[in-house]
């Protein structure tokens, strides 16, 4: 597979591969330090507090010793851990997160030690998809260790977990469809390349924000953090976890967010690329300083992360699921398959896009309207039914209607008569009791989780 | 990786041997731990070892789309999937041997010699009489690996691709037909259940805490009302059916009413400052 459109990747001397692993490695941790200092300062300032200002220049290395201290504390196993995978959650969690950025690109080509060579580990032509992957490996982290706690509260926060993990990576993968398309690469560092006029956050703005949305839920952060609502499950999946164990999963969570915030300004914001009125100026995309621009762009999704943690409330479980199922995705096919039609038409059919617009309006006319037909057909439906349930309700209940034992049909009562008193005669006729299965006991009911917190 | 990839194409390089002996005796491994592990939960773990492992090696055989579609797919959602029921049935179920099905392990055994020997002749056919050539030049058809898959499920394999594609959907319409619940009243909303709430016999809001004033602060010593009075609700319930709850006597409630009216001092005041 010597693919030409991958130039220099793959030809690294080895001193130069391992001194990129390295300083990703390096980047990363850095990076998780500051977050982890920048997040609790952001979030005071929206707080009205002051937040961790006194080991180092304004708190800065509070992360630090805050992890030294986490490093060194005592390790507590619970006696019901099942200890092989309660060891390997963490190490598959803090891992997956490290590889993810292994596809990463950071800059242009550029000599180090005087070897040329892309500001990126390495690059392949689904490397896309291999971030996928990763995520859902990383995924088992979080589950397994829910799990393997051998307690209640993390595995309820492991199974969450696996669910709106599922949920919310269809909907991301769908997101990347768009900008496959138009790209015509999966590899990260062409699809950079490819929003060299434009970026696909403006052309793919739904897929941008179905992304973005999509990338909280995946990350379990607020305000899709339910996997580790502290309001109902003490800690989530990571309850019965302490010391260095502890610190490996959140070490994870804080790379994860970097991950996904790469990933967006990859796919979406030009990646390396300069933002417009820096780009007019030659030297923008050139040597280092791409790195600069790719650094910002991520520490402003980074900052809406904190924003969004510091603004919402925690949602609803069965909320969040329906949101992910019912709106997200969708929303994200129907706009694959209009982006794809649009191509389509102008690429092949050779419409212009002043045909396609007008074709499109069209469209949007008519699916009006048979919405509007849908509606009035259903009310009138409803008001049917509603009429049909009232008719039924005032007729009296034969518990043993056409010879077998029924119950009542909704609205309808029935009054209780107590075998004893039935043999004896006398009919002792107690207050009328509505089935037990037409009341919902809203605090029992076998499908949602608990709805406090 | 690249390199590794490109020589694969040729011949097999000491990177490729490398490869395929780790990840071939890995995936061995997570085949013999997902028959042999005593614990559900445990086989899944192997068999996704194994998955991975599989993955690799595609990769490593100029199929990069195969392999992290298989980790995607598989490992990601399949094995999840099976994950996710395994912790809802239980945390410590594990598999009961007793036969249900009568013949089961014969039947198992012969369809496992029948399974072997179809592999084992694909596998000697694929070794001696079909030769693994012109990779390069199938990819470069179509301008790399992922749109030559694209190009062959699209054209010539569209109906079995659309055909499996509909029995997945088949398959996942009828979990949900088997799961459905006809309900025989909407469902109640976030907006009903605290209509109910307020309109209801109980106590709306959070009940009050506890007493904290003056000399007891423990659960049963109920909390006092602005007007002096004892609320009983503040007591949790099963204290209070327990019969623990602590019989206030108006002697301390005077005692706050005077201090706090300023009859009295604090005990301890005017020492301090």
């Amino acid at each position: 597979m010597t693919d030409s459109t991958f130039g220099l990747f793959g030809t690294d001397p080895w001193w130069l591969v391992i001194l990129k692993v390295l300083a990703i490695f390096v980047i990363l941790v850095l990076l998780t330090l500051f977050t982890i200092w920048w997040e609790r300062r952001v979030v005071s300032r929206m707080q009205n507090r002051i937040g961790p200002n006194r080991v180092g220049p304004q708190g800065l290395l509070q992360s630090l010793m805050d992890g030294i201290k986490l490093a060194l504390k005592e390790e507590i196993i619970p006696k019901s851990a099942h200890l092989a995978v309660y060891w390997l959650a963490p190490v598959i969690s803090a891992t997956m997160a490290f590889l993810a950025f292994a596809v990463i690109p950071f800059g242009p080509e550029v000599s180090i030690f005087g070897v040329v060579t892309p500001l990126q580990l390495t690059d392949f032509p689904v490397s896309v998809l291999y971030v996928l992957a990763i995520a859902s490996i990383g995924i088992y982290g979080i589950v397994l260790g829910g799990w393997a706690s051998g307690s209640t509260y993390p595995l309820l926060g492991g199974i969450r977990s696996s669910a709106q993990m599922i949920s919310y990576e269809i909907a991301m993968g769908l997101s990347f469809v768009a900008v496959f398309l138009f790209a015509g690469s999966m590899s990260t560092s062409q699809i950079v390349i490819a929003q060299e006029p434009i970026w696909f956050a403006v052309i793919l703005l739904p897929s941008f924000l179905i992304y973005c949305t999509a990338m909280v839920g995946e990350t379990n952060r607020a305000p899709f953090d339910l996997p580790e609502a502290e309001g109902e499950l003490v800690g989530g999946f990571h309850t019965e976890y302490s010391s260095l164990k502890f610190a490996l999963f959140f070490l994870a969570e804080y790379i994860n967010m970097v991950t996904v915030s790469a990933m967006a300004t990859t796919l979406f914001l030009g990646g390396y690329l300069a933002p417009w009125p820096l780009s007019l100026w030659e030297g923008a995309n050139q040597g280092w300083w791409p790195m600069l621009w790719w650094l910002i762009k991520v520490q402003i999704f980074i900052f809406i992360f904190i924003w969004l943690r510091g603004t919402l409330p925690r949602m609803r479980y069965d909320q969040f699921m329906r949101f992910g199922w019912k709106v997200l995705i969708p929303v994200s096919i129907a706009w694959i398959m209009i982006v794809s039609l649009a191509r389509v038409l102008r690429d092949d059919v050779s419409l212009t896009t002043t045909e396609i617009l007008i074709s499109g309006a069209v469209v949007i006319v008519l699916l009006i309207l048979a919405s509007w037909v849908i509606q009035t057909r259903a009310d009138r439906r409803n008001r049917a039914r509603e009429d049909a349930e009232a008719a039924a309700a005032a007729a009296p209940f034969d518990p043993m209607e056409a010879g077998f034992p029924v119950p009542p049909m909704p609205g309808q009562s029935f009054t209780y008569t107590s075998r004893r008193a039935a043999a004896q005669g006398n009919t002792i006729v107690q207050e009328p009791v509505t089935t037990s299965r037409s009341v919902e006991d809203p605090t029992h009911d076998p499908d949602e989780e608990s709805t406090h917190g | 990786m690249i390199v590794m990839l490109a020589d694969a194409a040729t011949e097999s390089s000491t990177g490729e041997q490398i490869v395929f002996w780790v990840t071939a005796v890995l995936a061995v491994a997570g085949a013999l731990g997902m028959v042999l592990s005593r614990k559900a939960v445990h086989s899944a773990l192997w068999i996704a070892l194994t998955m991975i492992n599989l993955a690799i090696m595609y990769v490593a055989n100029s199929a990069p789309f195969l392999g992290m579609v298989q980790i995607i797919v598989y490992t990601g959602a399949v094995m999840m999937l099976f994950l996710f029921v395994l912790m809802v049935v239980g945390v410590d179920s594990s598999d009961s041997l007793i036969e249900t099905i009568k013949g089961q392990r014969v039947a198992a055994l012969l369809l496992a010699l029948g399974m072997a020997i179809l592999i084992i002749w694909g596998i000697g056919n694929a070794l001696t009489e079909s030769r693994t050539v012109g990779l390069a030049s199938a990819n470069e058809e179509h301008g790399g690996n992922v749109q030559g898959i694209a190009n062959l499920i699209f054209t010539q394999y569209l109906l079995v691709f659309e055909l499996t594609s509909a029995l997945l959907i088949t398959a996942a319409m009828g979990a949900m037909v088997l799961a459905h619940r006809e309900r025989w009243k909407a469902r109640l909303t976030q907006r009903d259940l605290s209509i109910a709430r307020v309109r209801g016999p109980g106590h709306a809001g959070n009940l009050p805490n506890p007493g904290v004033f003056a000399r007891h602060n423990a659960v049963d010593t109920p909390a006092l009302l602005p007007d002096g009075g004892i609320s009983e609700i503040s007591v949790p319930a099963p204290v209070r059916a327990r019969g623990d709850e602590r019989p206030l006597d108006r002697v301390d409630i005077d005692e706050v009413r005077q201090i706090s009216e300023g009859e009295t001092a604090l005990p301890g005041e005017g020492k301090s400052e």
